[in-house]
């Protein structure tokens, strides 16, 4: 049988219910989200259920929404399940105060080093990481930089304004 | 038996007894208060002529034989998915030649898949063949780099030279359809920026004919090569399992054996018009994936040849089809611009923003040279994207280089490392 977007919804939530939340399919994926101390038995259902096998972790990073208060970082991961050619995303959202999200790196040996960039770039603390260090940036640097409070360019150059890139005012 | 004797006498003379109470430190004397180690600490990189690109490996050897290491990545780190996040969608092409830059056009070509999947273009088929020639070409070239350079890391030197000749071929056939040749920034959002001329035809048609004769002799010189075989076969081995958890993807998972191709499993650009295989090779080895990546530059060869034979058959105004008929996303040519009011119109809409982006988060993956080269990018409706990540597939898969060469000789971690086809820029983004 195919595993189709609807029965890979059912599923998830026969098991976990109202903790798992958000279904939305942008551009055919299924997306959804879990609350954060969620995160690890969501993936390892995901990984283990005989008829779902995500067992390929395409890729790990974060989103910063500022304006969102209480939500402000969402680490995203996108799943694989080879063996049906089914992919999806799943979201956490973390507090920017107390980011703490547990790692995946006894489930996939690869999230250790998607996880040190995110930590790198957004300061995303994942619990029980073998080695959390910085990645790509020197190790000195006191800040992350993707997060939306750091501007990239000059904020007293006028004409590199935001309100050029069709979204009014500095974020 | 005189000579022994000398030597015994000899020897007794320097065993004096304070030697011979520490036996270690016969020779070295150590500086006051340092550690006695069993094993040395070895630099590979930044810098070094076996890395090929900047990143460092810290090994712990014993002998030559290779205990731990601890790579250090992000010496070229540009900042791309943060410069992203201020420029319009057009202006983020430059950005991912700079990834992967044995083969931006694999890149380039992602990215602008990415944003018509966003956007919503459906592309006509001359210019997905047009793509498809372009980025097999690109896969060649990568593949032709990355092989022959496991070669010369072996000490055959001269096989490197016989394909190089043809890595030139390509790139002037790129030079010819975007004018430059290693960060090539090749079409657009919406097709290409212009068609493809006579020379660059003859060019890729001098290209099918004459290559499958070099790469048939790089082959020769390689393939069943006794020297080359003892050199390469058990080095660096991973299983499948182990491949797919450390997020391996292109030839190096499926020189373990998964069958996992991008192209064939979730095809873009029309892959699925095409008649190709996967090869897959068994133990996941330095030998595995130079074959895997041998008769994929094969398969590429075949692709080319089906894609340019399908391009002769378009007839009419469709054989001058070179881009999608889409003017509020597609940057007209600078000719039309001057001379017509619509492009002149557009031209400006496009350039100053007041396009509509639709708002919408989108996953893309293209099948890059050395593996699933993965485009996550957010739209919130303003013309810069709001959050773009790449997944840069060596990146991901580089961090299994101290597993694979785990109590190897230091010679084989060298070959190890340029058989993952590890480029810095894109590990470094």
């Amino acid at each position: 049988m195919e595993l189709t977007n609807d029965h890979i919804k059912q599923r998830l939530t026969e098991k976990f219910g109202e903790q798992v939340s958000h279904f939305t399919e942008p551009y055919g994926m299924l997306t959804f989200e879990a609350p954060k101390e969620m995160n690890l038995k969501v993936l390892q259902f995901l990984y283990d259920d005989p008829e779902l096998k995500f067992k390929f972790l395409s890729d790990l990073q974060a989103v910063h929404y500022p304006n969102d208060t209480g939500r402000e970082l969402a680490v995203v991961y996108h799943l694989h399940n080879m063996a049906d050619n089914v992919r999806l995303r799943f979201k956490v959202y973390t507090d920017i105060t107390v980011p703490d999200v547990f790692t995946a790196t006894q489930l996939f040996a690869c999230a250790n080093w998607m996880e040190r960039e995110t930590y790198d770039f957004f300061g995303v603390n994942f619990v029980g990481h073998p080695n959390l260090k910085r990645i790509l940036n020197v190790d000195e640097m006191d800040y992350f930089p993707m997060r939306k409070e750091y501007p990239l360019e000059d904020q007293t150059r006028a004409d590199k304004d935001d309100e050029m890139f069709g979204r009014g005012g500095t974020i | 038996m005189k000579c022994l004797e000398e030597e015994e006498q000899f020897k007794a003379s320097v065993m004096t007894e304070e030697l011979l109470q520490h036996p270690k430190e016969q020779n070295i004397k150590l500086p006051e208060g340092s550690i006695e180690k069993e094993t040395t600490t070895l630099n590979l990189g930044p810098t070094h002529p076996a890395t090929h690109g900047v990143f460092q490996n810290i090994l712990e050897v014993d002998g030559e034989r290779v205990i731990s290491a601890e790579s250090t990545v992000g010496y070229i780190h540009r900042a791309f998915e943060k410069i992203a996040e201020r420029r319009p969608l057009y202006q983020i092409t430059p950005l991912t030649d700079r990834l992967n830059y044995c083969s931006s056009p694999i890149n380039n070509m992602g990215w602008h898949t990415t944003c018509e999947k966003l956007l919503g273009i459906e592309m006509p088929k001359r210019v997905d063949y047009l793509r498809v020639i372009i980025m097999e070409l690109a896969r060649t070239a990568d593949h032709i780099i990355c092989n022959s350079v496991i070669g010369v890391d072996t000490g055959a030197l001269s096989v490197f030279l016989y394909v190089m000749q043809y890595r030139e071929l390509i790139y002037e056939i790129w030079e010819e359809i975007c004018g430059s040749r290693l960060t090539t920034n090749i079409g657009r959002i919406g097709g290409f920026e212009r068609n493809f001329n006579a020379t660059a035809w003859q060019k890729l048609e001098r290209f099918l004919k004459e290559f499958p004769k070099a790469l048939k002799e790089f082959e020769n010189l390689l393939q069943r090569n006794r020297i080359f075989i003892d050199r390469t076969v058990g080095a660096g081995p991973i299983s499948a399992e182990r491949a797919l958890n450390y997020g391996f993807t292109g030839p190096n998972l499926r020189a373990t054996g998964v069958d996992y191709d991008v192209r064939v499993h979730t095809p873009y650009c029309s892959y699925q018009d095409f008649e190709f295989k996967i090869p897959v090779g068994t133990t996941g080895d330095v030998y595995d994936r130079w074959l895997v990546r041998n008769q994929e530059m094969w398969e590429s060869l075949k692709i080319i040849e089906q894609a340019y034979r399908k391009i002769q058959e378009f007839k009419g105004t469709d054989a001058e089809v070179y881009h999608a008929n889409v003017p509020e996303y597609y940057l007209p040519p600078k000719k039309e611009v001057y001379t017509t009011i619509e492009a002149l119109i557009w031209h400006f809409k496009i350039i100053m923003g007041e396009t509509n982006i639709p708002v919408g988060e989108v996953w893309h993956s293209v099948e890059g040279a050395n593996g699933e080269l993965g485009f996550y990018l957010i739209s919130d409706g303003g013309r810069s994207p709001y959050r773009l990540h790449f997944r840069r597939p060596c990146f991901v898969y580089y961090q299994a280089y101290p597993e694979l060469i785990k109590g190897s000789m230091l010679a084989d971690a060298v070959i190890v490392m340029s058989s993952l086809n590890l480029i810095a820029g894109e590990m470094d983004a």
